[in-house]
C-alpha cells in the first residue's frame, strides 16, 4: 500500500528522495555496504554492456518501435482497404469488432458532457483492463504516435545540445498535476474537450488514418520546442494521457524491476530515460531492497534495459517471471535476523575503514548536487 | 529534506538533464545552496509560464478561424444539438469509416473545439442515405449521433430553403440536359435502378429533363415515399416510409399572373442535402438551412423534431 501511495506521489511531480538508513532492508544495506568503494571504467561498462547485450543492443527499442508502427498501421490499412479490422482512431476505436476507448479521451468527453456515456461504457472496460494487465503508461511508449516523433526529436535534441546548440530547461514535473486539473475543470466548465484541442496523440493518429490536417502544425511547434528547448517537455511535464494512464497501471503485474546486485550505479539508464525518477532508486544507497519494481510513471519503454550494463534491469510479469539466481553465494549469506536496525550500524567494528569511506562518498555526493 | 527534493527534481546525476545554468552563470552563485535555490525559482517560474502558455494556447479552441469553404457544414444524421455533439464527440472518426460515399470528414484546428469532429459539406458530397441503415449513427461510440434513432426520416440535420429563386431552371422554365455537376465533380449518389447496394460518381450520370427537377428525383426521402406509394417498402420494412414527403415541383402562379413551376419544401425534409448536392445551377438554388454563428439550424422544424428525438 505504502509503495502505491509512493508510486502515484511520484506519477503526481514528488521528487524522490534518499531513504533513510532504517527504511533500507536489511539485505539492500549488506549489498550496498559491500559495494562500497567499488568503482567501473568507462571501458569496463561498455565491455559489460557488449556481453550483456551481445545479440541485439536495441532489441526493446526495436520490438517497441514495431509494436507502435504497427498499431498505427493497422489502423490506416483497416480503412484503406475496408478490412473493418481495426477502425477508429486511438480516441475510440473498435478492434474486430469489440469497442475500445481511449480512457482519457473518454474522461475528458463525460467531464464535458456530464454524462456517464453508457455506449461507451464497455470500450473504457475492456480498454481499463487492458492497460492493468500491460502496464497502464506502456500505452504512451508502445501506442502513441507522438511518442515515436517524439523521440526521434530527442535524438537530435541531444545531438545539438551536445554542441551547445540546443538547451533543456527543466521545469517542475508537478505541472503535469496542475495540467491535469486545468484540463478537467476546463472540460467541465466549457463543455468541450479542451484537451482535445492540442492533444498531438489525436490530432497524429487522425492525421495517421485520414489525411495530414492543419493541426500538424502545431505538433511540429511541439517538437521544435522539444529540440531547442526543452528535452521531451511535451510528455514530461504535460500530457495528461501520461496520468490517467500512469494511475491505470499502478497495480500492474507488468514493470521493469532494478536488481540492485550487479549495478554499477553509472547511470547510463538514466540518462536514456524519459521520466529518469523512476529510476533515481538506482543511484547508490536509494533503492529500499535488493530487488525492486519501477514506480508507475515508468512508460515500460525498455530503454533502460537496453542501456544497462549489468542486465540490472528487466522486464518482469509478476507471478509469471521467474528470475534466475544471480549470485547464489549471496543468497547463502546468512542476513540479519527479521531486525530493521541498521546492518552497517552493527558492524562498525568490523570495517570501520569501510564506513568512514562509505560517509565520505554520500558527503562528496552530495557536494556535488 | 526540501533541499534534497528541490535536488533530485533537477536530476543531478543526469548530466544531460542537468539545467543550463551551471554552464551559464559564469560570475554569479554557481555552487551551493544560493545556486540551489536560485536554479529552483527559476524552474518555478518557468513551470508557471508553461502552465499559462499551454492552457492559453488550448483556449484558442474558442475562436475557430473563419473558413468560407464550410459555410454551409452539417453534421451527421442524428448529431445531439451542436453544444452537446461538440462535448460528446470522442473525435475517432468511426463514422467516416462507414459512410459509402465519404460524406462524412473530421474537422481540422481551424474551425476550434470542432477538431477532429465529423461534419458534412453538402455541396461537396451530401449523405444520400445509401447506407440504408444509418451506418455512421450505429458506428459512433458514443451517442454523439445519437442511437435513439431507428429510420433515416427521424433524422433532422438542417432544413432546405429555396435560397436562389432567381437561379433556379424550373423557376425559369428551363430544362436540364447533361452532368448535374460537371464531368469533373466527384461526388458519389446512389441511383437505384442501376445499382441498390453501390453508388456511382454523379458525372457517370446524364440527365435529361423538360423542367428541371433533379431536386426533386434525387431526394432519398421522396424515392422512399414513392417506393411506398407503390407498396415497394424500403428493404420490405413499412416502418422505412416516410410519413411526410420532403420536397416537390409546384405550379406557382404570381401576383403578376405569371405562371411558373417551383421547388417547395415539405415537413418530411431532412435536411440531408442531396437537393444542395445535385443542383445544376453555379452557386446552388437550394441549400441546407444552418446557422453558420450558432451552427445550428434556423428553422422551427429542427427545434421541434430534435426535442422529439431527443433522449
Amino acid at each position: 500500500m505504502n509503495n502505491v501511495l509512493e508510486s502515484l506521489a511520484q506519477l503526481f511531480g514528488r521528487a524522490s528522495r534518499k531513504p533513510r538508513k532504517n527504511e533500507l532492508s536489511p539485505a539492500a544495506q549488506k549489498m550496498y555496504f559491500h559495494k562500497k568503494g567499488e568503482k567501473v571504467t568507462k571501458a569496463q561498462l561498455i565491455a559489460l554492456h557488449d556481453e550483456h547485450h551481445k545479440n541485439s543492443k536495441n532489441k526493446w527499442r526495436k520490438r517497441r518501435w514495431l509494436t507502435l508502427i504497427a498499431i498505427n498501421l493497422l489502423f490506416v490499412v483497416s480503412f484503406s482497404l475496408d478490412i473493418q479490422l481495426l477502425e477508429g482512431a486511438l480516441t475510440a476505436s473498435r478492434f474486430m469488432g469489440f469497442h475500445m476507448a481511449d480512457l482519457n479521451s473518454a474522461l475528458q468527453v463525460m467531464l464535458a458532457h456530464k454524462t456517464v456515456l453508457i455506449n461507451l461504457l464497455i470500450g473504457i472496460v475492456t480498454v481499463f483492463i487492458m492497460w492493468i494487465i500491460l502496464g497502464g503508461r506502456t500505452f504512451c511508449s508502445w501506442v502513441c504516435p507522438y511518442h515515436l516523433v517524439a523521440e526521434w526529436a530527442e535524438t537530435l535534441h541531444l545531438w545539438l545540445a551536445k554542441r551547445g546548440w540546443a538547451k533543456n530547461y527543466t521545469f517542475h514535473r508537478g505541472v503535469r498535476t496542475v495540467f491535469y486539473i486545468i484540463f478537467a475543470l476546463l472540460a467541465i466548465v466549457t463543455g468541450y474537450t479542451v484537451f482535445e484541442f492540442i492533444s498531438p496523440t489525436g490530432i497524429l493518429s487522425r492525421a495517421i488514418i485520414y489525411g495530414p490536417t492543419i493541426a500538424l502544425v502545431w505538433v511540429a511547434l511541439l517538437l521544435l520546442f522539444e529540440i531547442f528547448l526543452s528535452r521531451r517537455a511535451w510528455c514530461r511535464y504535460v500530457c495528461p494521457i501520461g496520468i490517467t494512464y500512469g494511475i491505470v497501471g499502478v497495480l500492474s503485474p507488468l514493470r521493469v524491476t532494478y536488481d540492485m546486485t550487479d549495478c554499477k550505479h553509472e547511470g547510463d539508464c538514466r540518462a536514456v530515460c524519459l521520466v529518469p525518477h523512476v529510476l533515481d532508486l538506482t543511484i547508490k544507497n536509494r533503492s529500499t531492497d535488493v530487488e525492486v519494481a519501477l514506480g508507475a510513471d515508468c512508460t515500460r519503454c525498455g530503454l533502460c534495459v537496453d542501456a544497462c550494463p549489468t542486465s540490472s534491469l528487466n522486464f518482469e510479469f509478476k507471478g509469471l517471471t521467474r528470475k534466475p539466481v544471480k549470485d547464489p553465494s549471496l543468497e547463502n549469506r546468512p542476513l540479519m535476523p527479521d531486525s530493521n536496525e541498521s546492518l552497517v550500524g552493527k558492524e562498525p567494528s568490523a570495517e570501520p575503514s569501510a564506513i568512514k569511506e562509505q560517509e565520505q562518498e554520500q558527503s562528496s555526493e552530495q557536494q556535488s548536487k | 529534506m526540501t533541499d534534497s527534493t528541490m535536488h533530485t527534481q533537477e536530476d543531478p546525476q543526469n548530466p544531460e538533464a542537468r539545467p543550463p545554468v551551471a554552464k551559464k552563470a559564469k560570475g554569479k552563485i554557481t555552487r551551493g545552496p544560493g545556486r540551489r535555490a536560485q536554479e529552483a525559482r527559476r524552474q518555478f517560474l518557468r513551470s508557471v509560464a508553461l502552465t499559462a502558455g499551454v492552457t492559453s494556447i488550448s483556449l484558442l479552441g474558442f475562436v475557430p478561424l473563419p473558413s468560407d469553404g464550410k459555410r454551409h457544414i452539417l453534421r451527421p444524421p442524428g448529431a445531439l444539438a451542436e453544444e452537446d455533439y461538440l462535448a460528446s464527440c470522442i473525435k475517432c472518426g468511426q463514422c467516416v469509416q462507414v459512410c459509402p460515399v465519404n460524406a462524412v470528414k473530421l474537422d481540422d484546428m481551424d474551425s476550434g473545439f470542432g477538431i477532429g469532429s465529423a461534419y458534412i459539406d453538402a455541396r461537396k458530397q451530401a449523405c444520400d442515405f445509401s447506407c440504408d441503415g444509418l451506418q455512421c449513427v450505429l458506428a459512433c461510440p458514443t451517442g454523439s449521433l445519437t442511437h435513439t434513432l431507428d429510420y433515416t426520416h427521424d433524422t433532422r440535420m438542417g432544413f432546405a430553403i429555396f435560397d436562389k429563386p432567381k437561379l433556379c431552371l424550373a423557376v425559369a422554365g428551363k430544362g436540364f440536359k447533361g452532368l448535374a455537376r460537371g464531368p469533373d465533380y466527384e461526388g458519389l449518389l446512389r441511383y437505384e435502378e442501376i445499382d441498390r447496394w453501390n453508388p456511382i460518381p454523379l458525372n457517370e450520370y446524364p440527365y435529361d429533363v423538360e423542367i428541371c427537377d433533379l431536386c426533386v428525383q434525387a431526394c432519398p426521402i421522396e424515392q422512399r415515399y414513392n417506393q411506398c406509394q407503390d407498396g415497394k417498402y424500403p428493404s420490405g420494412d413499412k416502418n422505412q416510409c416516410p410519413p411526410e414527403r420532403a420536397i416537390g415541383l409546384e405550379l406557382i402562379e404570381e401576383k403578376n399572373g405569371v405562371r411558373h413551376m417551383k421547388p417547395v419544401i415539405y415537413d418530411g425534409c431532412v435536411g440531408c442535402g442531396v437537393c444542395e448536392m445535385i443542383c445544376p445551377t453555379a452557386e446552388p438554388s437550394i441549400i441546407i438551412d444552418y446557422d453558420t454563428l450558432t451552427k445550428r439550424p434556423l428553422s422551427e422544424h429542427y427545434i421541434a423534431k430534435s426535442k422529439k428525438g431527443d433522449h
